[in-house]
């Protein structure tokens, strides 16, 4: 057996042929088997997973599962408070930090019955485009191990990847989600921004910043979705309307549909495998009766200059917090402000120091107006921008990251060079939009090429109902050298 | 906009807004880094945004607020055990020197 | 030539709503340190702020109470500094695009009448508390910080006056009147002396119509009192140095009340900059026509509006005014007397003198219903009790002893005023102090007083004074 999806845990659930505590032991079997090699988890919550199993066992044997996820074990990014379990953002300023509380989203997870595996490793603050920047060593890519699992949400996408947990959340604050999940061969959705309360996720740039799921297909991805979505009353940015219905129209097909291919992210810049990879699935939507155009984002280029100026001037007051008095690590010195700067220096790595120099220049005295607000003014106009492009098109589409995997250390000199991973996620991001990744096929060197599909604000129905489809055309059934191999 | 450009990054000062104490060959090294990003970043001011209001909400909504109802706070042993230093239901800091 | 101050005020106000800014941690005053506190107002990672609806419409009372132009759409922004007792390292606060704008004051001080502007009301949250431990309990030789949080977060409303105060007693009545404004509003209790209100002033000088000087800042008084002396104290030393043709150098300084001077900080200031941006974990705030008149519509009278009407009943300027500043159940026990139809010129000099004195000796006492004080003043104006008996009478109706006449009766003090009864003891009185007589009709007008006094005593001092003399007169004459 290998570890299932959701969908085919809940089978196997109903028709006897597994129950949690053995589908928990399956999944932590795989993680034993991996972990030394992925290391994609920074803490595994053996005992409070194993409760938890048993719980839901006795729901199913009883009748009484709570539904789709009652049971399921889901591993959660390590910038999710959870109560009573470490919370390190893989920061040497927060380690050892154990919340007295339960993000929304985690308490929504528990709510619905599901096994919490333990927590996955990230970029420092889910600051970063590789994995590389956790301050307790790299997750490595499942399908190749000298390779990254992209990031910042690379330790959830690797575990699902491997099946060291049946699906995970992470968050996306420029591509955090989706890109590590096209690296990893695997699914994963950001909604629009304000759909998943934000309350208890450690922030990073708070108007990017959304939770979503990471899963082996585009049905999980639904499924989790509908559990931590909805207006939450601790979260004054949380939308306060209804949660759009993810599977409405699951099963509609694309006839009809307008699907625009963005120009500026096919062309240059693009490795053209992957270009190549997602025309090709272009083409089996097209043999479906959608039709496909090009449309064009003339502010992509310049949404990632708006992205580095607007995430780390957030981030520089977000992290602020992290100052030795009340929690954390602390470097003694003399006196109060001594004792910050000392811990801020030695509590934060390179990446999370160098953006919140570059956020604290951003806002500061003479340069508010040149950079900040103009960045902020720039982001209204990729808003403009894609309202144009859905006059032609209801939804659209583009490679998810330029490139497939890259080797580890590629690109850790160069950070201008790492921002471009990010370049056909962030557009996205700036704006508030759903967009989703799914595995499309594979690149000569045999690893998962992702393809995103991005919808307007609320836009979620129709954006399940197209990545369903090009689900069930890719056809895309490879699992990496890792997930292999099972007893 | 104009052709602004960042010639001059006081890294000293940025680092001390920041509350973050660099050694020199570091700020030098972050000094050289910023540079190159804001060279790109300021990218954003050759576009034309006059008349453009800068977003706040992405769905656009106001007023969210809380009803003025009380609600349960932490236990306090909870609170300080998870501080670095704690004494007698307080938090513990070295003395305050400057006031800002 | 002349130096002509200019201040500014600067006021912090605490709201007593039930629970914090952002969070749904109670305000409570004096609890154990760190027992009103959550992840939220604490800055644990991942928490967020949800703002107070209560807060935003009594801030909105405010800006309608002084006048102000109450915006239909504002923000919150980070103001973005370390401070141990902050606990985000950044402060909730607004900035330019605060709730009230535009607005002024109307205050009687003692040169008479003068308006202050008033140039905004924000809304932002209040910072934990610091205790310096050391020597001294001085900042600069403390050796450990302890903090406590149950504070932060508490709302807290500035108010920025603009800069035309012109003097020290000016800046006290404003002060004073803006505490009036505040407690008739019922939004905090407004002590000075706990810091539910504070005071920072900016002082410069300027040649009469000259440009404007460098300010100074001045910080920590906890009276109105000590708001007066350190303006006088800091425009003198401003004075000095300018005609000692020195300079002004702009500085924040401490009033040091015991020294009775102002300090510069010792350590050198670091100029501020507070990076403030627009907070993104708050959307903004919108006060439509709707919602502000409902805010409106509640509105209680002000002390301005209160005056006017004293005055208008009657009452001298003066004790309007005194009574105006009294406690809202004293205002309220005059409202109600006046109702039941006492004459509110005498019920006012009543509350303000006898009950006030009365109530500052004993906290215990309950005051009376509006129409027991009613009762008095008629038993007063009707001759049944003295003057000085109703003072008696009213000290029992503050013990619970019941209304005026029960209490004028159980403690025997209704005057007698009945001419017979007074008879008999008058001539009693004649009979047993012939001499005195003799001398009287000698001439000796002075002995008439010595037969009053000895008819008051005979009566226990209830005879009614007026009569005792008419019958005496009649008798002697
Ligand atoms: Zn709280």
């Amino acid at each position: 057996m290998s570890t299932p999806t959701i969908a085919e845990a809940n089978r196997l659930f109903e028709e006897g042929l597994l129950d949690p505590v053995e589908l928990l032991s399956e999944v932590l079997h795989r993680a034993s088997l991996t972990e030394a090699e992925l290391h994609a988890y920074l803490t595994i919550d053996h005992e409070g997973a194993r409760r938890r199993a048993e719980a839901a066992a006795e729901r199913l044997a009883r009748g009484e599962r709570r539904g789709p996820l009652d049971g399921i074990p889901i591993a959660l990014k390590d910038n999710l408070c959870t109560k009573g379990v470490e919370t390190t953002c893989a920061s040497q300023i927060l380690a050892g930090w154990v919340p007295p509380y339960d993000a929304t989203a985690v308490a929504r997870l528990q709510e619905a019955g599901a096994v919490l595996v333990g927590k996955t490793n990230l970029d420092e603050f889910a600051m970063g485009s590789s994995t590389e920047n956790s301050a307790y060593g790299p997750t490595r890519n499942p399908w190749d191990t000298e390779r990254v699992p992209g990031g910042s949400s690379g330790g959830s996408a690797a575990a699902v990847a491997v099946g060291s947990a049946v699906a995970a959340l992470g968050s996306d604050t420029g591509g955090s989600i989706r890109q590590p999940a096209a690296l990893c061969g695997v699914v994963g959705f950001k909604p629009t921004y304000g759909l998943v309360s934000r309350y208890g996720l450690v922030a990073f740039a708070s108007s990017l910043d959304q939770i979503g799921p990471i899963t082996r297909t585009v049905a999980d991805a639904g499924m989790l979705f509908e559990v931590i979505a909805g207006h939450d009353p601790l979260d004054a940015t949380s939308y306060p309307g209804q949660v759009p219905r993810w599977d409405a129209e699951l099963d509609a097909g694309v006839g009809g549909v307008r699907i625009g291919l963005v120009r500026e992210l096919s062309g240059d810049g693009i490795d053209p495998e992957v270009a190549e990879v997602c025309r090709r699935v272009l083409d089996l939507l097209s043999d479906q009766g959608a039709q496909v155009v090009e449309v064009s984002l003339p502010t992509v280029e310049v949404a990632l200059s708006a992205y580095y100026l607007v995430a780390p001037a957030e981030c520089s007051a977000n992290l602020a917090r992290f100052d030795g008095i009340r929690y954390g690590l602390r470097v003694p010195g003399d006196t109060v402000s001594e004792t910050m700067g000392r811990t801020r220096a030695e509590g934060f790595g390179p990446e999370v120091t160098r953006r919140i120099l570059l956020g604290t220049y951003a806002l500061s005295a003479g340069y508010y107006d040149a950079f900040y607000l103009q960045a902020q003014r720039v982001r209204a106009l990729v808003v403009q921008d894609f309202a144009e492009a859905y006059q032609k098109a209801d939804v659209l589409v583009s490679p998810t990251s330029p490139t497939t995997a890259f080797p580890l250390g590629a690109k850790v000199a160069d950070p201008l060079a790492m921002y471009m991973s990010d370049v056909c996620t962030i557009p996205s991001n700036l704006a508030g939009h759903p967009a989703i990744s799914l595995p499309v096929g594979l690149d000569s060197a045999g690893l998962p090429i992702g393809l995103q599909i991005m919808a307007p604000a609320l836009g979620e129905t129709l954006l399940f109902r197209v990545a369903a489809e090009v689900e069930r055309v890719a056809g895309f059934d490879a699992r990496p050298r890792l997930a292999e191999g099972m007893p | 906009m104009s052709a602004f450009m960042p010639i001059d990054i006081d890294i000293v000062h940025v680092a001390r807004l920041a509350r973050i104490d660099l050694h020199p060959d570091e700020l030098e090294s972050y000094r050289a880094q910023l540079g190159v990003i804001l060279e790109h970043a300021a990218k954003v001011q050759a576009y034309d945004t006059s008349g453009v209001e800068p977003i706040s909400h992405p769905l656009g909504f106001t007023n969210a607020f809380r009803e003025d109802e009380p609600a349960p706070s932490l236990p306090r042993d909870e609170v300080l055990s998870a501080a670095p230093e704690a004494r007698d239901g307080y938090f513990v800091a070295p003395p305050t020197m400057e006031t800002e | 030539m002349t130096w002509e101050p200019v201040i500014g005020i600067e006021v912090h106000v605490e709201l007593l709503t039930s629970s914090k800014m952002f969070c749904g941690c109670r305000v409570s005053f004096g609890d154990p340190p760190n027992t009103n506190v959550c992840p939220t107002c604490l800055g644990l990672p991942g928490s967020l702020p949800v703002p107070n609806r209560r807060a935003i419409e009594w801030l909105v009372k405010i800006g309608l109470a002084l006048n102000c132009r109450i915006n239909e759409w504002s923000v919150f922004h980070r103001k973005n500094y370390f401070y141990a007792d902050l606990p985000k390292n950044y402060q909730i606060s607004q900035y330019d695009h605060p709730v009230c704008v535009d607005g002024w004051l109307d205050v009687s001080g003692p040169d008479g009448a003068f308006r202050v502007g008033i140039e905004r009301a924000h809304m932002e949250e209040d910072t934990g508390k610091s205790i310096h431990l050391g020597e001294g309990g001085r900042i600069h030789s403390a050796t450990q910080t302890l903090l406590d949080f149950n504070r932060a977060g508490v709302p807290l409303v500035e108010i920025v006056s603009k800069p035309d105060i012109g003097t020290p007693p000016r800046a006290r009545a404003f002060a004073q009147e803006l505490r009036e404004v505040i407690l008739t509003l019922g939004v905090s209790d407004a002590r000075l002396e706990e810091g539910s209100m504070r005071f920072d002033a900016n002082v410069s000088l300027r040649r009469p119509g000259g440009p404007l000087g460098t300010k100074v800042e001045v910080k920590n008084m906890n009276s109105f009192r000590s708001l007066e002396r350190a303006l006088g104290y800091e425009i003198d030393r401003q004075r000095k140095l300018l005609e000692a043709g020195r300079e002004v150098v702009q500085e924040t300084r401490h009033w040091d009340e015991e020294a009775g001077v102002t300090q510069g900080m010792r350590t050198k200031e670091v100029s501020s900059d507070y990076r403030y941006f627009p907070d993104p974990d708050l959307v903004p705030i919108v006060v439509d026509t709707a919602w502000r008149e409902r805010i409106a519509a509640e509105l209680p009278e002000l002390p301005a509006q209160r005056r006017a009407r004293y005055l208008d009943q009657g009452v001298d300027p003066q004790t309007a005014s005194v009574l105006s500043a009294s406690e809202p159940d004293l205002r309220n026990l005059y409202d109600q007397a006046v109702e039941a139809g006492a004459d509110p010129r005498t019920t006012a000099l009543w509350v303000t003198g006898e009950i006030t004195a009365a109530l500052r000796r004993d906290e215990q006492l309950r005051l009376p219903a509006g129409g027991e004080l009613a009762e008095l003043l008629t038993l007063i104006e009707q001759g049944t009790v003295s003057a000085s008996a109703a003072k008696e009478v009213l000290a029992g109706m503050l013990a619970g002893e019941g209304g005026a006449r029960e209490v004028a009766e159980r403690r025997n003090l209704i005057q007698i005023s009945d001419s017979d009864a007074l008879s008999e003891v008058v001539d009693t009185v004649l009979a047993e102090n012939p001499d005195a007589v003799e001398r009287y009709r000698a001439g000796e007008g002075k002995v008439l007083g010595f037969l009053v006094g000895q008819v008051m005593r005979a009566t226990g001092g209830r005879a009614d004074p007026r009569l005792v003399n008419r019958l005496l007169a009649e008798r002697l004459g």
